[in-house]
């Protein structure tokens, strides 16, 4: 793999196994053979509605649930890991290379300790410093990168609004001098004045430390600001993925284009221009066969329910899993 | 259109340890009916607690200053919502004539009691009917939400719906006795983008079908511009801008409004940053003196916004402002 991908994933799939019968071993596939490369010092994003496995697959690239087949390997300037087989040593090392950033707020501190000890502990647990002056040292370091004061670390978290214990998380995520972080719809429980602030400072801390994020979120206008990539998932498959001026400029799969002309328009005169789309996403325990879309698509054809389209690359970095991307982009205008 | 709920002057106060904490400031709005009203600000502007009001649902611990009054006007005539004190009296309001729809719909059913029991117990409680009337009504409810086999659906709990399902769920509970009035705190919040999108179509064909008048909350601007016909825009518990969606969003006078629109994130412009209303909402305990939007504004003016409070500025018949920079009249000592 070339030298400037930091993680890259090769038909990762995640299974969790359901209840045992004596006929058949039956193996949620939550993740279903899905290749990402994440470049070193990028913003990829990662969307698609609940249930399409966008959570899960953040999860197994921190080594956080179980790869079960195929490979992801991560790549620094020092140390390379093969994430499938990573365990003893070399995972508590991986644990402070690559971090995670909680959705809520509010759930994510603890009510009874100072946001000086919240920030510290991923230190004291690792062991990463010799003394508590060096601990303090640091926390006071990344306390103010992500515009927190002194006065701020000697008090709870109730005494905070959402958007400061936002940056209380993120500053307990970066403590360690992580290279990789998935931040997990970190800003989707937040109001939107606040949001673009938490934006900013993600974006300026990307830089400042050389960062290498996984954004998640459902939220594509979020994702086009901030990310530089965009892969979309649906029920566990990876179903178009691009760098995000290509992606917006021109989407190529029908479940893409549907997700943004969701997004409710500013215009109140654009009031029911929107393409909507039908129905939720299918259990995964109960999957379609075909294309996993194919329930949804106002598209679909015979083929569509027959036969399941894979992930291809026409050769412009823009790639997509769909049978009918070529005559729809000619036909159906985004 | 003849009106349907007018609040006026409406101030509440809570009781806490730390002392009275301002909730809602001298707030008022009315509505027609048929009318949708989109109620924005961030948490804490108080805009739950305003619609709460409505419903006398506020905790115990709520003081409605005296000059508070929310009149709704039913069939059988006008009620003086702030003077009702019994459970019977309160239940003209509370899903009798106005019905309430909340953020999460798991939170909001019972869990281990049917979708159906539910339905009906609130059927039977707000209407003279058999139980078997009550399960009817539910069915067709149902159907009418877009919930497909509502035979089956309706003996089921709510864990066993997905969070769209359970959301049309609630909309058909809150509508099955049908309100004059209904109240959505934030309903498509925790929803995807997708079933936002079905939903407020659902509630759009509803508003048209059962013409009742709707007060949407939310903290999403786009949203308001697709459903509501007017936008009332909150900030720390007083009313700072009011007026027609297409105005307010278009041409928003008051500097908050204005922010919180540029705040948002737009798709057809990826080069233009991001700007955050810049700072935090005060704590209610330190509400800020004169407009109480003065720390975190780009467009102060000087001394002025710091002492005085701004006045209702009315700039059409409709569209009113509350900011210094829109103030015709004298500011008084």
């Amino acid at each position: 793999m070339s030298d400037d991908i930091l993680i890259s994933a090769d038909r990762l799939t995640v299974g969790y196994p359901l209840g045992n019968s004596i006929l058949r071993k039956s193996v949620l596939k939550a993740v279903n053979e899905v290749s990402v490369h994440i470049e070193r010092g990028s913003f990829f994003g990662l969307v698609g509605e609940s249930g399409s496995g966008k959570t899960t697959l953040g999860r197994a690239l921190l080594k956080a649930a179980p790869i079960t087949e195929g490979r992801a390997i991560y790549r620094d300037d020092e140390v390379e890991y093969d994430l499938s087989t990573l365990d003893g040593a070399e995972l508590k090392d991986y644990r402070k290379r690559a971090q995670l950033i909680f959705q809520d707020p509010y759930a994510a501190l603890s009510p009874r300790m100072t946001v000086r000890d919240i920030i510290a502990e991923p230190l004291e647990v690792m062991g990463l410093t010799a003394s508590r002056q060096e601990t303090d040292e640091r926390v006071r370091e990344i306390a103010a990168k992500c515009r927190l004061n002194l006065e701020h670390l000697r008090r709870f978290p109730h005494a905070f609004s959402g958007g400061q214990r936002q940056r209380i998380s993120i500053a307990r995520a970066l403590v360690s001098g992580p290279k990789f972080v998935v931040a997990d719809e970190s800003v989707a429980a937040l109001d939107v004045s606040i949001q673009a602030d938490v934006l900013n400072l993600l974006k300026q801390l990307q830089s400042d430390l050389g960062l290498t994020f996984m954004f998640i979120s459902h939220d594509l206008s979020v994702v086009a600001h901030t990310c530089d990539h965009v892969a979309v998932m649906y029920l566990g498959r990876l179903v178009e993925s691009a760098p995000t001026r290509k992606l917006f400029a021109m989407p190529r799969h029908p479940y893409t284009r549907a997700l943004f002309s969701a997004i409710p328009s500013l215009d109140p005169d654009d009031r029911g221009k929107a393409q909507k789309l039908e129905g939720e996403i299918p259990s995964p325990l109960n999957q379609p066969p075909g294309c996993k879309f194919h329930t949804r698509c106002p598209n679909a054809i015979d083929r569509c329910k027959r036969e399941e389209p894979r992930l291809e690359d026409p050769g412009d970095g823009h790639e997509v899993s769909c049978h009918r991307w070529r005559e729809l982009l000619e036909t159906v205008p985004a | 259109m003849s009106s349907l709920i007018d609040v006026e002057n409406l101030t509440l106060q809570f009781r806490t340890d730390e002392g009275l904490v301002t909730a809602v400031d001298d707030v008022s709005f009315s509505l027609a009916k048929g009318e949708v009203i989109g109620l924005v600000g961030e948490s804490g502007s108080g805009k739950s607690v305003t619609a709460k009001s409505l419903m006398h649902l506020n905790a115990r611990n709520a003081l409605y200053a005296p000059q508070s009054k929310i009149t709704l006007y039913t069939d059988a005539g006008e009620v003086d919502v702030l003077s009702l004190r019994t459970a019977r009296e309160l239940n003209v309001v509370r899903g009798g004539a106005i019905s309430m729809i909340f953020q999460e719909p798991m939170a909001s059913f019972a869990p281990a009691i049917t979708i159906g029991s539910q339905m009906v117990e609130q059927l039977q409680l707000h209407g003279d009917m058999s139980k078997a009337q009550a399960r009817k009504i539910s069915v067709e409810m149902l159907d009418r939400v877009g919930i497909s086999d509502p035979h089956k659906r309706i003996d089921q709990f709510a864990f066993e719906l997905s969070g769209g399902m359970r959301q049309r769920a609630m909309i058909a509970m809150a509508l099955s006795t049908q309100p004059k009035l209904l109240i959505a705190d934030e309903p498509t919040t925790a929803l995807d983008v997708t079933i936002q999108a079905q939903v407020i179509d659902l509630m759009k064909d509803l508003v048209n079908e059962f013409h009742m008048g709707i007060i949407f909350i939310t903290h999403d601007l786009g949203v308001v511009a697709q459903t509501a016909d007017k936008v009332c825009v909150m900030y720390l518990g007083r009313m700072v801008e009011e007026g027609p969606v297409r105005e307010v969003i278009r041409h928003p006078k008051h500097p908050y409004t204005r922010g919180l629109i540029q705040a948002l994130p737009r798709l057809d412009d990826l080069d233009s940053p991001l700007t955050p209303v810049p700072g935090d909402i005060p704590s209610p305990l330190e509400r800020p003196s004169g407009c109480v939007f003065h720390t975190r504004c780009q467009e102060i003016l000087g001394d002025i916004c710091k002492s005085a409070l701004p006045h209702d500025t009315q700039l059409d018949a409709t569209h009113r402002v509350a900011c210094h920079l829109h103030d015709t009249k004298e500011v008084g000592a």
